[in-house]
């Protein structure tokens, strides 16, 4: 069969796997584009290194199927696969040095030694360690030790290169710079990249498109800025970015297709939609302005409330409002914006608006 | 952990030798040992397995009771006199600097390292009648110009219990050094800022905590003390036989195998009831360190 | 108390500097003395001329001289050097068997497993040497058997009590493997040959010696389970000491007793810096 180049490298069917009576993976379907950078997030305990560790094949499916490249490899080993893993805790071998590392799955697919060495130069070239061929593991940093994890995968050229919580040992800004650096090195190399994380930031920063689970389900999959800007239930909203969430009850209002969405701080809206019981309004924290005087205009939703509490962030800060509802609202503003946050104190009374159509309607 | 069944052939490979060795070497001739416990002698050589209690019951006869009591004081005495000198030896070395600790606990392991029969030989030549404990105090009492008899300290129940004391010691050391070491030291501080003294803190602080760890001790010293075949063997007198040399006579010169078969079979059981003992005692101070 | 630690002129003796404390240091000091000197004595009298061991009347290496010309002693010595070789061989082969087995599955009767395997290490030794010489006896064991293979009863026998020693230790190494090596291994490609070969052995090796070396000491040390599996063409060092202590107190066998334990302590240090020192390497990672 002739696999067709925009066929997806990597088609998950109703995949399942339990751990005893726990559920870790739960009929989980995912389609993974050639050439893409993707990301799996969620919070700890959703699923996703499991469902990672089945694509690289250390744990059997219980039911479903994994397809890479168009082959059902569900049932085959781990070392048969054409899919290479960066372990979380880097697993470079001790007792090797980063030449040895780097060509450990070359020798055990018996390339020639010529073959071999011009690969891990290359390796090493391009995950910037050129020169450090004899170092042991015990002589690198975390970020080096990291690398060499990086090049040993890259140089087996495999098909699909899968990263665990690749930056969740770094720090902060060696972190920051590791994003830019795995985007570029993703997009120079040209293969499909899998990054599980907990960092939503992370995934934002990174991927082409996210996968968000809960509780062994995908929840959506989407680009970061549909996930950002449309989220399609509360977990996802709540999970990406920070948000601020209201209860509402929703309605039918009279006309097909029309609802009526009733809340103590909105009273009555119409919207088109088919939600029935209770939904959750967010909006985001950025979108909201805040001012002393009372904005009126149309498609703008104003609340009054007073300022609890500012928390500075050098280049914003966030704003914290008590609006009557025992929930603070949060806002977010620049701080050097003739409007911006330099001008409030705590203790100020002051309005906050934001356009109707910055409203999210959440169910579930 | 993988299911086994994950990779049968690896998990059989690495199961398999292990495991047959023990059963042919250990299990089957511990079986056979017990099977003979239960038979009696037909001829010379034979052994029928009639499935008698008779060689236990024999077991229980004054005479061999006896030894078993005479084992159990001298084990008892040992396990005690190690507790005596144990304890101090452990508080020091749990209590001085990092720096010397792991020092002085090699210092008390490495006679452990030595053979037995070495050690036991050393203390013959310490011990005898023209031994070097007799010199030395032949020539204090030649210094205070008193007569001095050489005191008959070798083959004594005494010179066994001190031979056990001798090689059990570390033992001893070890498990209450290890409780020791675990106390919270903020718990002592505590008690002597409440106006304890030193003595009194001790009693009441830190051998109650220390207790799993003393209990150890008491028991992994009792029980190979209780089994010694050496020890009485080379330093006891005639009449310090201990169980151990009753059995080995039955297989030698008293050629009545069912019995000493039953008489290994009882001191086995001791040694087991001994260590459930101390299994007990050290889950029941995990658990029920309750309000 | 305070006024003594003064004299002695060092950092004020703290409320819990137990082993400042001199009724303490004294049970340390007398306890040490009381362990070591017999032995120290039996190794300084095997340099003593004097058949009776107790004046010292000058240096002599004569009676190490004797010993070497010895040779029934040394064929015992050879016996005890050939038993405890093989044996350490297969109890570390063994062992490690045992230990990736139980560290790496699970499987029905584990625990069972675990407990005969600590069983040779906690029964008396002597139900032990008994059940093999009445095992050997039964089951018609060839006895005129030429060497090494006439050792051979005792060198099963020690297997059977050393290799769960071995066990233990290469367990307590497995335990510090980081599984992800080997996962990462098989990632790359490597089968379970590879994974053994290339990082789990390497891992494991300070271990296997360390093992090895318990072993070894284990056997070479060992008497009451040799006695009652030896025969007559099959003596083994201690043994074959035990019976000229019986029969005679001589500077021989005090420079024998020196020469084993010089082995045992050389054996027993370089397995420690074994030990301590792939310990440090663990910590400094």
């Amino acid at each position: 069969m002739m696999q067709n180049q925009s066929d997806p490298i990597i088609r998950l069917q109703g995949l399942c796997k339990s751990f005893g009576d726990m559920r870790a993976v739960d009929a989980v379907s995912l389609e993974i584009q050639r050439g893409e950078f993707f990301a799996l997030v969620g919070p700890s305990g959703c699923g996703k290194t499991t469902l990672l560790r089945m694509l690289a094949g250390f744990e059997t499916p219980d039911a479903g199927q994994i397809l890479i490249d168009g082959r059902n490899m569900t049932n085959v080993a781990a070392n048969k696969r054409p899919i290479n893993m960066v372990f979380q805790s880097y697993a470079v071998f001790p007792h090797m040095n980063v030449a040895e590392n780097i060509a450990y799955g070359l020798k055990i697919a018996g390339l020639a030694r010529d073959e071999i060495q011009s690969r891990v130069e290359e390796a090493l070239t391009l995950v910037k360690l050129a020169g450090q061929q004899l170092k042991k593991p015990d002589q690198l940093s975390g970020g080096q030790r990291q690398r060499v994890a990086l090049a040993r995968a890259l140089v087996m050229r495999p098909q699909v290169l899968l990263l665990d919580e690749p930056l969740s040992a770094l720090d902060a800004k060696l972190r920051e710079a590791m994003q830019l650096e795995l985007v570029h090195l993703q997009k120079t190399v040209g293969i499909t990249f899998l990054i599980v994380t907990h960092d939503q930031s992370e995934a934002l920063s990174m991927a082409d498109r996210i996968a968000v689970m809960q509780d062994g389900a995908v929840r959506q999959v989407a680009g970061p800025k549909a996930l950002y800007e449309t989220p399609n239930c509360r977990f996802v909203a709540d999970f990406i970015g920070k948000i601020n969430l209201f209860e509402a009850m929703a309605a039918p209002a009279g006309k097909p297709g029309r609802i009526r969405i009733s809340s103590i701080l909105f009273g009555d809206q119409e919207l088109d939609g088919n939600a029935r019981g209770s939904v959750t309004l967010a909006v985001r924290p950025e979108k909201i302005h805040i001012s002393h005087h009372r904005a009126a205009q149309d498609g703008l939703i104003s609340i009054a409330g007073m300022i609890m509490d500012i928390s500075y962030f050098g280049g914003y800060s966030n704003i914290f409002i008590d609006i009557g509802t025992g929930h603070p609202l949060m806002a977010s503003i620049t701080n050097f914006h003739p409007d911006g946050a330099n001008a409030f104190s705590r203790g100020d009374p002051i309005w906050c608006s934001w356009r109707d159509t910055d409203t999210l309607l959440l169910t579930d | 952990m993988e299911n086994w069944r994950k990779s049968p052939i690896v998990f059989m490979f690495t199961l398999l030798p292990p495991a047959l060795w023990l059963t042919a070497f250990f299990v089957l001739p511990l079986s056979l040992l017990w099977l003979f416990s239960f038979g009696e002698k037909s001829g010379i050589t034979g052994i029928d397995i009639t499935w008698t209690l008779a060689n236990y019951a024999r077991a229980l006869e004054p005479l061999y009771l006896g030894i078993f009591l005479k084992s159990l004081w001298i084990a008892g005495a040992t396990a005690l006199i190690c507790l005596i000198i144990g304890l101090p030896v452990a508080l020091a070395i749990s209590f001085a600097s990092t720096r010397t600790r792991p020092w002085l606990l090699l210092l008390i392991i490495l006679p452990f390292w030595t053979n037995l029969l070495i050690r036991t030989y050393a203390l013959i030549a310490t011990l005898r009648g023209n031994g070097h404990v007799n010199s030395v105090l032949g020539w204090l009492w030649k210094i205070f110009g008193a007569q001095f008899t050489p005191l008959e300290i070798l083959y004594t129940d005494g010179a066994v219990v001190t031979g056990l004391v001798y090689v059990h010691l570390p033992f001893m050391v070890l498990p209450v050094y290890a409780a020791l070491d675990r106390i919270d030291r903020s718990l002592i501080e505590a008690s002597l800022d409440l106006g304890a003294g030193h003595v009194r803190t001790f009693f009441t602080i830190i051998a109650p905590l220390a207790m799993p760890g003393i209990v150890s001790g008491v028991i992994i010293t009792f029980i190979p003390a209780f089994g010694a075949y050496l020890t009485p063997d080379l330093l006891g007198g005639p009449d310090s036989q201990m169980i151990a040399n009753v059995i080995d006579r039955q297989f030698k010169a008293a050629n009545d195998w069912p019995f000493g078969a039953a008489l290994s079979f009882i001191l086995l059981y001791a040694a087991f009831f001994g260590l459930a003992m101390r299994g007990l005692i050290g889950r029941r101070a995990v658990m029920g360190r309750a309000p | 108390m305070k006024r003594f630690a003064k004299l002695t002129r060092r950092a004020p003796s703290g409320l819990l500097d137990y082993h400042r404390r001199w009724p303490l240091r004294l049970v340390m000091v007398a306890t040490l003395i009381f362990l070591y000197a017999p032995v120290v004595a039996l190794m300084a009298f095997s340099f003593n001329d004097s058949k009776r061991n107790i004046v010292w009347h000058g240096f002599t290496l004569k009676y190490y001289e004797k010993l070497f010309a010895n040779t029934e002693l040394m064929q015992a010595f050879a016996n005890s050097l050939t038993i405890a070789f093989f044996s350490t061989l297969i109890s570390v082969l063994l062992g490690t068997l045992a230990a990736i087995a139980l560290w790496r599955f699970k499987f029905p009767g584990q625990r069972l497993y675990e407990g005969v395997m600590a069983m040779p290490i906690v029964i008396p030794e002597i139900c032990m040497g008994i059940a093999m010489m009445a095992f050997m006896a039964r089951t018609g064991w060839p006895q005129d058997l030429i060497w090494p293979l006439n050792l051979g009863a005792i060198m099963i026998a020690h297997v059977a009590f050393s290799f769960p020693f071995a066990a233990i230790v290469i367990r307590a190494r497995l335990e510090s493997f980081n599984r992800q090596l080997a996962d990462a291994a098989r990632d790359l490609g490597a089968s379970e040959f590879h994974v053994f070969r290339d990082i789990l052995f390497p891992h494991l090796s300070p271990a296997l010696l360390a093992g090895g070396l318990l072993a070894f000491t284990l056997s070479l040390d060992d008497f009451v389970i040799t006695f009652f599996t030896s025969g007559p063409n099959s003596v083994t060092f201690p043994v074959k000491i035990y019976s000229m202590v019986r029969f005679s107190v001589t500077p021989e066998v005090n420079a024998a007793s020196t020469i084993l334990i010089a082995m045992t302590i050389g054996l027993t240090a370089i397995g420690l810096r074994l030990h301590y020192r792939s310990q440090f390497q663990e910590t400094a990672k």
